[in-house]
């Protein structure tokens, strides 16, 4: 078996899976980590702070996210048609179209493209989906190099890491860690702290690259089935640069990136931005309708679109967690959740962090692997609250806890790995629980020794106690202190 | 999660004569003064309070640890306790917010139960907005911090109604805390499930509070503070909570009834 068959069978079941196995592991050594804690939480207050500047009219957000979740809507309950109306466009417009239903797929559709060109050096513009395909492994494997070229993107590879953000991938670095990390792997480098500085070295690093590859690999923000053109956002100009300056220009996206109109761009756009990290508007806005044409100056030859599955279908199948694909990927649910403020992007184990990532990834990599993260929530809401496409994000979170914790035997079987949350002891306790909670006679006995054996209470309530004392019961329930009242009882506890 | 705008179009009937109480489970065994004292401050205002001996829990542990046949068995136990078209004051925001929300999704095309969790209203909420209530301070001089659940904050979008009742007490200085806005680290069984994420979120709102150096917090969710009041009596913090039907009942009568 040569390397590449091997990395197929290792690949199939994403290395994701593993690290989003050990998410309890990851969440303890991380919650350990000062300096990542402190990394975050700045980072997340200054994001907060962006987006709540950038909506100023509260009507106006309001407006604009119903809109936006109206669009998403429309596009998604037409998705199969708009795919194929996408294709053809974009087909008539000279750009080919390629369909993996796997991540190998894709990975293998990409290298093939690759080798036919006969390309030696990649530079890549921000693309999670690739992220997702674990695409630069896969190629380093056949021997192509893969430049990262956006600078968070390039800090992490640099780092030999993973984004722990799916639109600041390198923010749980502060700029000493990154000066460090520069001065250990740029030649010639000037070692000093400025942001701005250190961010003019980076660059010039990747200038040079830019003109020796042979090809650029970039992600998609809006497909637009109508006109058959791909969107990308992007502020350093360098997702222009990957989808111009290289012959062979590859796109690869989610399949739930389809918008149906060009006009349904500009307010999703609008809403992407300012709830992303409070721009008006991205640097750049790149609209991109076909290869270079006779007479043009620059462009690539060659453009291709690889659209993936990978789980995406299976959450398109269920009415309530298809709303799951609503999702512009803008951050903001991370931004201001708590628990990824505290545990940061990487004990997820999953290329998607914070509440968008617990709804995504078990389409993705199945719910034994990930059953750990939809109760990694303590449903405050914060997430739901400033969705801008309005992903009612709590709601879906139950219902993957649902999934997770139902009989593996039930007939509906609406996901991969359902059931495999569930405990044999908790079912039955839940059962119990009902049980005694459907019966108030039942109930009252239960509260009534309760409380009549508080002194007995332990004082050691496992994680509880942990951190906090254990709450004493009263000596009386609300219960018998009103059935006394109506007796003319006046029994103050 | 539910559209904040959702309570800009509540319509809130007349005053009533007679109330329901869902006192939560919670307060029945562990907190019943919280309970008394919300019951007094409504009888003050003229209504009598009905307490069904039939009511238990709301259902939301098992419906948020993802047990919905049993939650919903709970759910449809709690709807028969309370006939007819009275209000039901229920004394938190978390399980108002299931409900009020949670029902109507469960049972969803349901006109019954829709119209049951209609009358559904917070207790803050039902003070403000349909007793319009106004309170006469004779406490003394005090700053305090409010910690509103997030449960009442955005499924029941009535984070304003504690600090309006907060507000007509003339010696009663409100002090903001940094991030009030961000959870506690309750959210019940994940406080157990993921006890170490949820010990890092209450450090860090204990450490918020006391940083807004005031002797007591109010709260009208006796979840959150469970937790809240345990972080901080492990630390032996002099700051305490206290629920906001026994502070707004404390401040207003002459003398101080219940802690």
């Amino acid at each position: 078996m040569n390397n590449a068959a091997q990395y197929k069978i290792k690949v199939q079941e994403s290395k994701y899976a593993n690290s989003a196995r050990a998410f309890r592991e990851n969440v303890a050594r991380d919650l350990d980590n000062s300096e990542l804690r402190e990394n975050f939480r700045g980072a997340m207050d200054y994001l907060v702070d962006k987006r709540k500047s950038a909506f100023s009219e509260r009507e106006e957000l309001d407006c604009l996210r119903q809109q936006c979740k109206l669009i998403k809507q429309r596009c998604l309950v037409k998705l199969p048609l708009l795919l194929e109306q996408l294709e053809q466009q974009l087909e008539q417009n000279g750009i080919v179209v390629h369909w993996a239903e796997s991540i190998t797929d894709a990975n293998e559709i990409i290298a093939q493209l690759i080798e036919r060109n006969n390309g030696k050096s990649v530079v890549k513009g921000k693309s999670m989906v690739s992220e997702e395909t674990a695409l630069n492994d896969y190629l380093e494997l056949q021997g192509v190099e893969c430049l990262e070229s956006d600078m968070g993107e390039y800090i992490v590879q640099l780092a030999k890491e993973h984004p722990s953000h799916i639109i600041m991938p390198a923010i749980h670095q502060n700029k000493q860690q990154v000066a460090k990390l520069f001065a250990e792997n740029i030649d010639g480098f000037d070692y000093n702290t400025d942001v701005d500085t250190l961010i003019q070295q980076g660059r010039q690093v990747l200038r040079d690259k830019f003109c020796q590859a042979d090809v650029g690999i970039s992600g998609v923000n809006f497909a637009v089935a109508e006109t058959g053109t791909l969107c990308l956002v992007e502020n350093e100009g360098n997702g222009r640069m990957c989808t111009t300056v290289p012959d062979l220009h590859i796109a690869i996206t989610g399949i739930e990136k389809v918008v149906e109109y060009l006009a349904d761009v500009p307010p999703l756009l609008s809403l992407l931005t300012r709830s992303a990290t409070g721009q008006a508007i991205s640097t750049y806005f790149n609209m991109i309708s076909h290869p270079r044409q006779d007479g043009e100056k620059d462009g690539p030859k060659q453009v291709h679109l690889v659209l993936l599955d990978n789980g995406r279908s299976q959450a398109f199948a269920d009415d309530e967690l298809r709303q799951t694909l609503q999702c512009i990927r803008c951050g903001a649910c991370m931004n201001h959740c708590p628990v990824y403020t505290r545990i940061g992007g990487h004990a997820y184990g999953t290329v998607y962090p914070g509440p968008i990532g617990k709804m995504i990834s078990p389409h993705m990599l199945g719910l034994e692997a990930t059953k750990d993260l939809p109760t990694a929530s303590s449903l405050c809401g914060a997430c739901g609250e400033v969705c801008p496409v309005k992903i009612p994000i709590p709601k879906i979170l139950l219902r993957l806890r649902q999934e997770s914790v139902k009989p593996k035997s039930d007939d509906k079987q609406v996901m991969k790995g359902q059931g495999a949350g569930r405990k044999a002891l908790e079912a039955k306790i839940w059962k119990a629980w009902s049980l005694v909670h459907k019966r108030p006679v039942l109930y009252r006995t239960s509260m009534w020794f309760l409380t009549r054996l508080r002194g007995l209470m332990p004082k050691k309530l496992g994680a509880w106690t942990k951190v906090r004392t254990a709450p004493k019961p009263a000596a009386k329930t609300l219960h018998e202190l009103m059935a006394q009242r109506s007796r003319g009882i006046r029994d103050e506890v | 999660m539910t559209n904040l705008n959702s309570q800009h179009l509540r319509k809130y009937p007349e005053k009533p004569q007679q109330v329901y109480l869902f006192g939560t489970c919670l307060i029945d065994s562990f907190f019943p003064n919280s309970g008394l004292d919300a019951i007094s401050l409504l009888e003050r205002e003229g209504i009598e309070v009905i307490y069904p001996q039939g009511q238990t829990c709301c259902g939301q542990p098992a419906y948020n640890s993802g047990y919905l046949d049993e939650a919903k068995q709970v759910a449809r136990q709690q709807i028969q306790q309370f006939p007819g078209d009275m209000p039901i004051v229920v004394l938190s925001g978390s399980c108002g917010g299931m409900m009020r929300h949670h029902y109507a999704d469960i049972f969803k095309g349901d006109g019954e139960i829709q119209a049951f969790c209609d009358r559904i209203f917070e207790f803050t909420e039902f003070l403000v907005h349909v007793l319009d209530i106004q309170l006469d301070d004779k406490g003394d001089k005090e700053r305090v911090a409010l910690h509103t659940s997030c449960a009442a904050r955005r499924e029941m979008g009535v984070h304003i109604t504690g600090r309006k009742l907060l507000g007509q007490l003339n010696q009663v200085e409100l002090v903001t805390h940094d991030y009030e806005s961000e959870c506690c680290g309750f959210g019940g069984t994940f406080s157990v499930k993921h006890g170490d994420i949820s010990a890092a979120m209450v450090a860090d709102k204990s450490r918020h509070l006391e940083n807004a150096e005031v002797l007591r917090y109010i709260s009208a969710d006796w979840g959150c503070m469970m937790n809240i009041n345990g972080a901080l009596d492990y630390r032996n913090s002099k700051l305490k909570g206290q629920h906001i039907a026994t502070f707004l009942l404390n401040r207003t009568q002459k003398q101080e009834s219940r802690s």
